[in-house]
C-alpha cells in the first residue's frame, strides 16, 4: 500500500449463489490518477463499483477510502466521504427537475447551504451543458441528456473520486468527443476517476492506468499501451478463440 | 460549456409561481372564513367539517409516508387507536386536561413507533405492508384486554371529563371543532415545510430512485425512520382528536383498518400519490361521495369502489396527477426554478 493511495480494494469476493462477481479483487489508485476498466460483459465491472460505492457489502476483504475503512459502510457515508458514481443505466429522479436532480446531490452529499448548493449546481449544469434544461423534468430527457444529468449529479456531491460507468454508451463521436473534454476538465481540477468503458479510444484519450476484468477477477493491470498489447487482453477482450 | 457567455448570463433560483402565491392567499383566506364557522354553520356542519379536517390531515400523513418515504403501511390504525386510547387513559386515570392528554399521545406514539419501525423496517414492499397491518392488529388485542378501559366493547368518555373541555355543549362543539382545523393547519404546515426542506428534497428523491438517492449522500433508512416517527406522533394525535369528537372508544373503532386506512388510502390514490395537493382533492371527493350517497348503505362501498378503478385505470396519478399533467402547476410551492436574464438567450421556461 503507498502512502497517496486514495482507494484500496483488497482481497473483496462477492457472490450470488455460484456467481461470483468478485473474486478476490485488488485495485489501488493513486489520488489524482484516471484509471480505466475493460472488460467484457459480465466480468464484473459494475458490481466492482456496486461494491466500491456501497451499494452491494463485500462478503469478504476490505475495502479503504481516504485512509478509513468503509468495507461495513452505506453508499450515503461513502459518497459523503467524497465518492461519486454515475449509474450504466441512468437512474434520474423523474419527478423532479434537472435542477432539482442536482442539488439533492449538492445539499447532501456536498452538505451545501441552500445558497452555495443552489451555485454550485449551477455551475455543474454549466459545465454540463444541461443548463438550458435546468427547469425540465428529468423524466422527458433524451438519452444523452440522461447521460449528462449522471455526470452532472455526480458533480453535485463535489467528489475526490469520480466512477463512471459506461458515461460514453450510446453516443456519437461527436457528443463522446465534448463528453470526454468534459470529464478533462474535471480531472484538471483533482478529481480522481475511475471509468468503465467499452468504447475503447474514449477510454484510451483520458486513462493513464488500464485495469481489465474477467469473472470477477483482475487479469491484467498496468499502463494503457501495454494492456492493449497483450495477448491475453486481446483474446478475451476481443472475444477471440483461445485455441 | 458558456463559458464566453457566462459573464453576461444572470442566474436567479426562484420558488414560488404566481398560481402558487395565489393558491395561498386563497388559502389563508379560507383558513379564516373556517375558523369562523362557529358563528356562520350550524352543529351539524360543523361536525362534518370537523371530520372532513381530520381525515384530511390523515391523508396528508399517509402520503407523506407512503407516496414519498414508499412506505406502503396500511397499519397507521395502529397509532389511530392508540392516540385514542390515551386520551381516554390519560384523562380518565391520570386526570389530565383532553388536550393536555391528546398532545402526551402525539409524544407517546413517537416513543412507541421507534421499536416498531426497528423491528417492521427489516420487512420490505408487500411483507412491510402486511407486517404493520399485524402490529396493529396486536395493538388491538392488547388495548381489548384493559378491563378499566371496557375490554373489548370499549368505554365512553365520563361526563366530569367531557365537561372539563367546556361548560356548554355549543362551547364543547366549537372547542372541538377549531382543534380539529387547528390539526389539519398544523398538519398540512407540517407535511409542506418539512417538503420544501432539505430532508424534503431527500424525501422525493427516495420517491423516484432509492438507488440514485443512496448514492447522492442520502441516508434512506434514516430518513424513512423519521418520516414513520414524525407521521405515527401526528397520526396518535389526531387519533386522540377523533375520539374527542367520538366521545366513545373500542377497540374495533379504534382500530378499524376500513375507517382509517383504507378509507385513507382511497382518498389519497384518488386525489394523487406523492403530490401535496392530491390528498386535498381526494378528501373533497371522498365527503362529496359519502354525503351524497348515505342513504344506499352498501352500494355506496360498490360505488367507491366503481370511482377508484375508474380513475386507476383512467389517471393512475389521480385527479392532481391529470391536473399538474396538463397545466404543469403546483398550489404548494416545493419546486425549484431557474431564470436566466439575457437579453440574447430565451427566458427559461417554468416562469
Amino acid at each position: 500500500m503507498s502512502e497517496s493511495s486514495l482507494l484500496l480494494v483488497e482481497n473483496v469476493s462477492k457472490s450470488f449463489g455460484a456467481v461470483k462477481v468478485a473474486d478476490a479483487t485488488n485495485l489501488e489508485v493513486n489520488a489524482g490518477e484516471v484509471v480505466g476498466i475493460l472488460g467484457p460483459n459480465g466480468a464484473g465491472k459494475t458490481s466492482l463499483f456496486n461494491l466500491i460505492t456501497g451499494a452491494l457489502s463485500a462478503d469478504s476483504g476490505t475495502i479503504n477510502f481516504k485512509g478509513n475503512d468503509i468495507t461495513r459502510t452505506n453508499a450515503a457515508y461513502r459518497c459523503k466521504l467524497g465518492m461519486a458514481r454515475s449509474f450504466q443505466v441512468p437512474q434520474p429522479f423523474v419527478g423532479m427537475s434537472v435542477f432539482e436532480n442536482a442539488l439533492v446531490g449538492a445539499t447532501h452529499g456536498a452538505g451545501l447551504k441552500p445558497s452555495a448548493a443552489n451555485a454550485h449546481v449551477v455551475s455543474v449544469l454549466d459545465a454540463t451543458g444541461l443548463m438550458a434544461r435546468a427547469n425540465v423534468k428529468a423524466g422527458v430527457l433524451t438519452l444523452l441528456e440522461r447521460k449528462r444529468l449522471e455526470l452532472a449529479r455526480a458533480l453535485s456531491t463535489k467528489p475526490s473520486l469520480l466512477l463512471l460507468d459506461e458515461i460514453a454508451g450510446g453516443l456519437t463521436d461527436s457528443e463522446c468527443e465534448s463528453l470526454i473534454t468534459s470529464i478533462k476538465n474535471v480531472h484538471l481540477q483533482g478529481t480522481t476517476i475511475i471509468w468503465i468503458e467499452h468504447i475503447v479510444h474514449a477510454l484510451l484519450a483520458v486513462a493513464q492506468k488500464l485495469i481489465v476484468l474477467d469473472f470477477g477477477k483482475v487479469i491484467a493491470a498496468g499502463q494503457p499501451d501495454e494492456i492493449m498489447a497483450s495477448e491475453q487482453v486481446r483474446q478475451i477482450y476481443l472475444g477471440v478463440d483461445n485455441a | 460549456m458558456n463559458a464566453d457567455t457566462k459573464g453576461v448570463l444572470k442566474t436567479t433560483i426562484s420558488r414560488s409561481s404566481r398560481v402558487s402565491i395565489i393558491a395561498m392567499v386563497l388559502s389563508l383566506v379560507l383558513m379564516l372564513v373556517l375558523a369562523w364557522a362557529p358563528y356562520w354553520a350550524g352543529r351539524a356542519e360543523m361536525r362534518l367539517l370537523g371530520e372532513l379536517f381530520l381525515y384530511l390531515s390523515l391523508a396528508s400523513l399517509w402520503n407523506l409516508m407512503a407516496g414519498y418515504a414508499g412506505l406502503v403501511s396500511v397499519g397507521q390504525q395502529a397509532y389511530v387507536g392508540l392516540g385514542g386510547y390515551l386520551l381516554f387513559a390519560l384523562t380518565m386515570f391520570g386526570g389530565l386536561h383532553p388536550v393536555a392528554a391528546v398532545l402526551l399521545a402525539g409524544v407517546f406514539s413517537a416513543f412507541l413507533s421507534l421499536p416498531v419501525a426497528i423491528l417492521i423496517f427489516r420487512l420490505h414492499g408487500a411483507y412491510f405492508a402486511i407486517g404493520t397491518w399485524v402490529i396493529a392488529e396486536m395493538f388491538r388485542l392488547s388495548f381489548a384486554q384493559v378491563q378499566s378501559l371496557g375490554g373489548g366493547s370499549g368505554t365512553s368518555l365520563p361526563i366530569g371529563v367531557v365537561k372539563s373541555l367546556a361548560a356548554s355543549r355549543s362551547g364543547r362543539e366549537s372547542l372541538s371543532y377549531w382543534l380539529a382545523l387547528g390539526a389539519v393547519v398544523f398538519t398540512l404546515g407540517f407535511v409542506f415545510f418539512f417538503m420544501r426542506s432539505k430532508k424534503g428534497l431527500a424525501l422525493t428523491a427516495i420517491r423516484d430512485s432509492e438507488a440514485g438517492a443512496a448514492e447522492l449522500g442520502i441516508n434512506i433508512w434514516r430518513s424513512k425512520l423519521e418520516v414513520y416517527v414524525y407521521t405515527s406522533a401526528i397520526t396518535g394525535v389526531i387519533g386522540g382528536l377523533i375520539f374527542l369528537q367520538k366521545l366513545r372508544i373500542s377497540p374495533d373503532a379504534a382500530f378499524s383498518v376500513s375507517d382509517w386506512t383504507a378509507f385513507v388510502i382511497f382518498i389519497v390514490v384518488i386525489g394523487g400519490i406523492g403530490t401535496l395537493e392530491g390528498p386535498i382533492i381526494g378528501t373533497l371527493l371522498f365527503f362529496i361521495l359519502r354525503e351524497s350517497m348515505a342513504d344506499l348503505g352498501t352500494t355506496y362501498l360498490m360505488i367507491l369502489g366503481l370511482v377508484a378503478i375508474v380513475i386507476m385505470l383512467k389517471a393512475p396519478q389521480g385527479i392532481w396527477g391529470l391536473i399538474r399533467q396538463k397545466f404543469d402547476i403546483e398550489l404548494f410551492p416545493l419546486s425549484y426554478f431557474v431564470h436566466q436574464k439575457d437579453a440574447s438567450t430565451q427566458k427559461s421556461s417554468g416562469a
